[in-house]
This record gives C-alpha cells, structure tokens and sequence, in this order.
C-alpha cells in the first residue's frame, strides 16, 4: 500500500484542570510570572464583566446578550498573544480577547443595548472589526486582511475567532482554503464550546477534530485545551510567528465549554444535561489559572478580593457611562449611510428630523 | 377549542402535515430538541423523530441546498432559516435552484419546498435580527411569497405552502408571533394561496399591507373611522404571485390607496403595487398612491428601531393625506 498523505493533530496542554503542570516545559512567556498574573487579572475583571452584563439585561438596561462564561482563557489568550497592528475579526462573545486590545465594556454595552456608537471603538485598534453576528462571515474578512497585508508585505497577521458550529459554514471553509493557497497570514481560532445554541458538535461534523479541518486547506493545525490559557497563548504565538514571517496561516481548535445559555434569552436546560454543565465547571479556566498562581506564591485570597473590588468599581463606571449615554437622534440612521447624504435621502432624513422633535 | 398564537398555529400545521403526509420534513438549525428559537417546531421532534426533524449543521447554504435536493426526490421540506437576516446565503439555492428547477428542465424536476423565516423587527433585538427583505424574493420569479398576519392565516396558509407543488417562502412575522390569540380548528383546511384578503371594508381609502404592520393599519383604521373616515384594509398575504384583482376593485371603489410596509421604500414591494395601480387604476384614483414605509436606511439598531417602523400615526396622516388632496 502505498500513502499519498498522512496527517496528526497534536493535543496542547500545560495545566490540567487542577492547575498543575503537565510535566511539558513551560513556554518563555509563561515564564514571566508577573504577566501571567496581569492575563489572570484579565481573566476575572471578563468574567466581572460578564456577570455585571447579565444583570444589566435582566433589568432591561440591556438586550440579548451573548454571555462569555467559561471562554476566559481561550480569549484572552488570543488576544495578548496579538500585536496591536495585528486585525481581529470576532462573531460576537469574544469579549476577553477584544478588552485586551482596547475595547470599552461600554462599548458592549452600547452594542447589546442597541446602539450602533458601540462599534466605534475609541482605544481599541481602528482596523480591528465590529462584532459580527452572521455566523462565520468575519473569517472571510480576516481572509481578506491577511490578504491585504500580504500584497502590502506588511508582518502583521490577521486573526479570526469561529465557533464549533461555525465552523460548518462555507465562509470558514473559503477563508481558510484561500489562506492556504495563497499562503496568507491568517490565524482562525475555532472556539469549541461544543454546543451551537442547542446543536452539539457531534452534529456539526463527523471529523475527530474541527482542528483537522485546516489540514485540507493546507495550513498548520493543532488542538489546544481552550481552558488552559498557557496553551491556547502558547500555539497563538507560534502561529502568529509563523504567520508574520510568511511560513502561513494555522487553525486552532480552543476546546472549552460554553457554561452559560448561548445567550439571554436561551434556556439551556432545554437541551442539555445537569451533569454535562457540572462537569464543565470542574474544567474552569479561571481558578486553574489561580491555583497555578498561588502554588508559585503571586496570588492569594487578599489580593483576589482586592481586584474583584477593583473590577467592580470599575465595570460600576463603565455601567454608568453607558447608562448616561443618550439616545442618537433618529436622523443618526441616515448619517452613516454613505461618506454624503444623497440629495434623494434628504426629505426622507427632514422627515425623521421632524418625529425627533416630536418626541 | 384551544385558543392559540400565531407561532403555536404554525407549529399545529407543521404537525399536522408531518402527520398526514411522511414526505413533510423539517429541517434547520435547533429544529429539534430545541423546538427552533421562537418554539414553532417545538415537540415535533419528539413526535415524528430525528429523520423527520433534523438538526442541520449551522450552514445556510446547506440548509438551502439540501432542500433543493430533498424536494426533487419526493420528500416535502420545510427548512427554517433562523432569522431572515440569516437567509441570505440560502438565496443563491433558492434563487438559482429552486425557483428554476421546473423550468429548467421543462417540468421533469420540481421543487415543493417551503423556506420558513421569522421576519421583521420591533422586538428589540440584535443586529441582523429584525430585517424585512421580502421584496428581494418578490423580484424572483418561479417563487411564491407569503406572509400570514393572523393565527389563522399562518395555519391555513402555511399547510397550502407545504401543499403547493412549487416552492414558497413563509415569513413570519415575529413581532406578533404572540400578539393575541384566536381559535384556530386543527381541521387541515388550507387557505388560498392566490387571494388578498379584505380584514375591513371601507368606502374612502384603502390600506394595502402585510405582515405585521396589519396590526397597524387595523389601528389606523379605527383612528380613521372617528375622524369619520371609512378605510378599507386588505392583508395582501400572498404577495407573489399577486391578486392584484381585490387590489384594483378595492381602489377602483374607494379612488384612495396607502401602501403600508416595514420594508425600504425604494423597490420595495409597495412600489409594485404602486406601478400597476398607475398601469391599471389610475382614472379611478382620485389622489397620488401613499406608501408608508420602511426608509432607505438600514433598520436601526433597538433603540430606534420604533422611529423606523411605520406607525400608526404615520398611516392616519398618510390617508388623510389622500382624502384631503380630494
Ligand atoms: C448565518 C447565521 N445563522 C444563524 C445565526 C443564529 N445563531 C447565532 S449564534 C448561533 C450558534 C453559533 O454557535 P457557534 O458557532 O458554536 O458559536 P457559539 O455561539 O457557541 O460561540 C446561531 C445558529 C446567525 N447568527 N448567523
Ligand atoms: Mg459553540
């Protein structure tokens, strides 16, 4: 017998679910103790976030909401292995990845609370992309970045983030056949919190791992504990590396757990199982990261409490910018319509004046 | 009999079709245990089992284009696209595929497919949940387009879509999925897929609408009426193909015609409606044809989105607008 082509997924891991070393030598980064904890602090100030998020749109200051929980090590281990010229392309959730490259919790809140000034990042990069809520279209956009880059021979990468189930769209398909064929740097991130709304991954695919899809692309692939924040930094940065200096594109498989409802207004415990939830929280990201902390003395319980409050104080603001931000006028849906209003749109917009000042 | 909303008669359809007919399937994402996002597949699965009610992997395109294929061989499938903001790579199947197959290939192959979408805005969801873009179907011939307003009309329209030999999309409107509730008997009689129907008669205005914004128009309706207006409002329903003969009588009568949709005003479907009462109707008019509607923007995010959906008051000036300019 004779084989055309043989392939292996390697497994990444570091910590195991206790936060205990796996034994593989660590990598430099993680070596910086003083980082990890900055990337712990990340971690939970997401997660305060979260939960401050949930409550906003269970008082209705809020509309549906997309919860991050359980996610932490996998964004926020994308998002600090990034450079700030690097471009990011996320669906909706990514939120630890999107705080550590600037992005206000306001900003979300204005997004989810149904105001499109969320978009416009103030401190986050310019050339990072707005939330994307058609599933599995930003890959395509990352497609297009690295393209960009490339044609430009600029080093910088452009990272996108999918979801097991949208991993199944042909746009994740074509972004990555593309980025293979033309060798582009391009770093998908397949967060696999198996489960698409109520849709297990069992049901998105018949392949071992969604890592393997890249295979056929022809780009690096390798599967990661996605609540082990060393590893999913960790092959981020090779990829990015290999990325940056023109040796290709990679997909990454994060495997994680979505511990809340797929957003505010699912119920989960329609199609999943008590036990299945209970085990995921035995996996959670943020205190394996703790216990590895405290087992190297750079964490303890006075300092956790002490940045809990800061978080608070911190989203408490945050909760109240937003909630002092006013109303656009109406007339704001024609204002970024095209870089001039048309002449055709101008009695339409004078009329939509006239309902502002009515109300 | 049960008093039921209009999600719950688009569930009793689907059941009792899958009931009636093994060649009915459902398919789409969270279909299944989930009973679909707004509930309207809700317990099917559980009846009819997970051939007949399939969880798809989360691809349009195939959802779309396994339809196709389904319905060439003899199955009747009902695939859900999420929200009609999400319908859009489905309609390179539908547009290319499904609508053309019959005359492609001189009526060898057919397509009894029915593509279901929640539909429209006004329940302050998220982007891309609350598009109207019925009229990018409209424009695609070989199709039907059809949209209930009442419990009734969803149940009784959607077993003739399920029935109908070609293929139809069904948008359902979500802003009253759960408006009120009517008795709706589980009798498996269809309604007619070529008919407006008249909600209200009228002697000085017509208001021409469907979808949601019926709710509108009925409450215009009885504005008008103290301010001693008598309207007319005709829930089009069927949008295509169009009957456009209770259209024409109705205006033919009244001389008066407020086109009423959620929809962008330029080329949307009203601006059908429009053409061929100028074609057809225009020595029986007695003022410009109004058309209350959607503007040229994008549906604005929740916080707006009420200052974009044409209301009531905007349906009572627009008609007495038309009484006034005669
Ligand atoms: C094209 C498209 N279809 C359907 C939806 C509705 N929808 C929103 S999230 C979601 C599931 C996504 O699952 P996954 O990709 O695994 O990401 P996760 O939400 O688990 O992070 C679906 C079906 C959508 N937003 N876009
Ligand atoms: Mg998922």
């Amino acid at each position: 017998m004779s084989i055309a082509a043989k392939f292996e997924i390697e497994y990444l891991q570091y910590l195991d679910q206790d936060g205990k070393e796996v034994g593989k030598e660590l990598p430099e980064f993680a070596k910086d103790l003083d980082h990890m904890v900055e990337l712990y602090k990340l971690m939970v100030s997401t997660r305060v976030f979260d939960a401050k998020s949930i409550a906003l749109q269970r008082t209705g200051k809020l509309g549906t909401y997309a919860s991050c929980l359980g996610h932490e090590a996998a964004h926020v281990g994308i998002g600090s292995a990034m450079r700030r010229e690097d471009s990011l392309a996320v669906s909706y959730r990514e939120y630890g990845a999107q705080l550590y490259r600037g992005v206000k919790p306001r900003e979300v809140y204005m997004y989810w609370g149904g105001d499109e000034r969320g978009n416009d990042f103030a401190d986050a990069p310019k050339h990072d992309f707005a939330w994307c809520v058609p599933i599995a279209t930003q890959c395509l956009h990352a497609a297009g970045s690295a393209l960009a880059f490339k044609i430009r021979k600029e080093p910088r990468v452009a990272v996108c983030t999918i979801g097991d189930g949208g991993s199944s769209k042909g746009d994740f398909y074509g972004a990555i056949n593309i980025a293979g064929a033309q060798n582009l740097p391009l770093v998908a991130v397949i967060v696999n919190n198996q489960w698409a709304i109520s849709v297990p991954r069992r049901i998105q695919s018949g392949a071992n791992t969604l890592a393997q899809k890249g295979l056929a692309a022809g780009l690096f692939c390798i599967q990661v504990d996605g609540n082990d924040i060393i590893a999913v930094r960790k092959a981020m940065e090779d990829a990015l590396e290999r990325a940056r200096s023109g040796q290709g594109g990679s997909v990454i498989e994060a495997v994680t757990y979505r511990l809340g409802d797929h957003t505010t207004a699912d119920d989960a415990r329609r199609y999943r199982g008590e036990q299945e939830v209970k085990d995921a929280w035995d996996r959670d990201p943020v205190p394996r990261l703790r216990k590895w902390l405290e087992a190297k003395g750079k964490w303890d319980e006075a300092k956790e409490e002490a940045w809990k409050a800061e978080c608070d104080d911190w989203m408490d603001k945050e909760v109240d910018a937003y909630l002092e931000t006013k109303t656009q006028p109406a007339t704001a849906m024609f204002d970024y319509l095209y870089a001039e209003l048309p002449a055709d749109l101008v009695a339409q917009r004078d009329f939509v004046a006239s309902l502002d000042r009515q109300s | 009999m049960a008093q039921i909303t209009l999600i719950e008669a688009v569930t009793q359809a689907l059941a009792y079709e899958m009931a009636h007919d093994e060649s009915v399937v459902v398919l789409g994402e969270d279909v299944g245990v989930n009973g679909g996002v707004f509930r309207a597949t809700q317990g099917l699965q559980e009846k009819f089992g997970e051939w007949r009610v399939l969880d798809t992997p989360l691809d349009e395109t195939t959802i779309a284009g396994v339809t196709v294929g389904l319905a060439v061989q003899g199955m009747k499938p009902v695939a859900e696209a999420q929200f009609e903001g999400f319908i859009y790579p489905m309609m390179e199947q539908i547009a290319c595929h499904a609508a053309r197959l019959r005359n492609r290939t001189r009526g060898r192959m057919t397509v009894p497919a029915v593509w279901r979408a929640p539909w429209g805005g006004g329940i302050r969801a998220p982007e891309h949940h609350s598009e109207a873009n019925e009229h990018l179907f409209t424009n695609i011939p070989g199709l039907r387009v059809v949209m209930p307003s009442s419990p009734a009309r969803a149940y009784g329209l959607l077993l003739a879509a399920i029935r109908d030999p070609d293929p139809v999309m069904f948008f359902e409107p979500k802003r009253i999925y759960r408006q009120y509730k009517e008795e709706v008997p589980d009798d498996g009689e269809a309604l007619p897929l070529d008919v407006c129907f008249v909600l209200r008669d009228g002697t000085d205005v017509t208001l021409v609408t469907w979808g949601a914004q019926v709710k509108e128009c009925l409450e215009a309706a009885d504005e008008l009426a103290q301010k001693g207006i008598s309207a007319e409002v005709i829930d089009v329903a069927t949008l295509t193909p169009l009957d456009f003969d209770t259209i024409a009588e109705s205006v033919t009568k009244t001389g008066r015609c407020v086109i009423v949709h959620e929809a962008p005003k330029t080329a949307g479907y009203g601006a059908e409606i429009a053409a061929r009462l100028s074609e057809e109707c225009l020595y029986s008019l007695l003022a410009p044809v109004e058309r209350v509607t959607g503007f040229d923007t994008h549906i604005p995010l929740f916080r707006l989105e009420m200052k974009y959906l044409p209301s009531v008051e905007r349906i009572v000036e627009a008609a007495q607008r038309t009484l006034a300019a005669s």
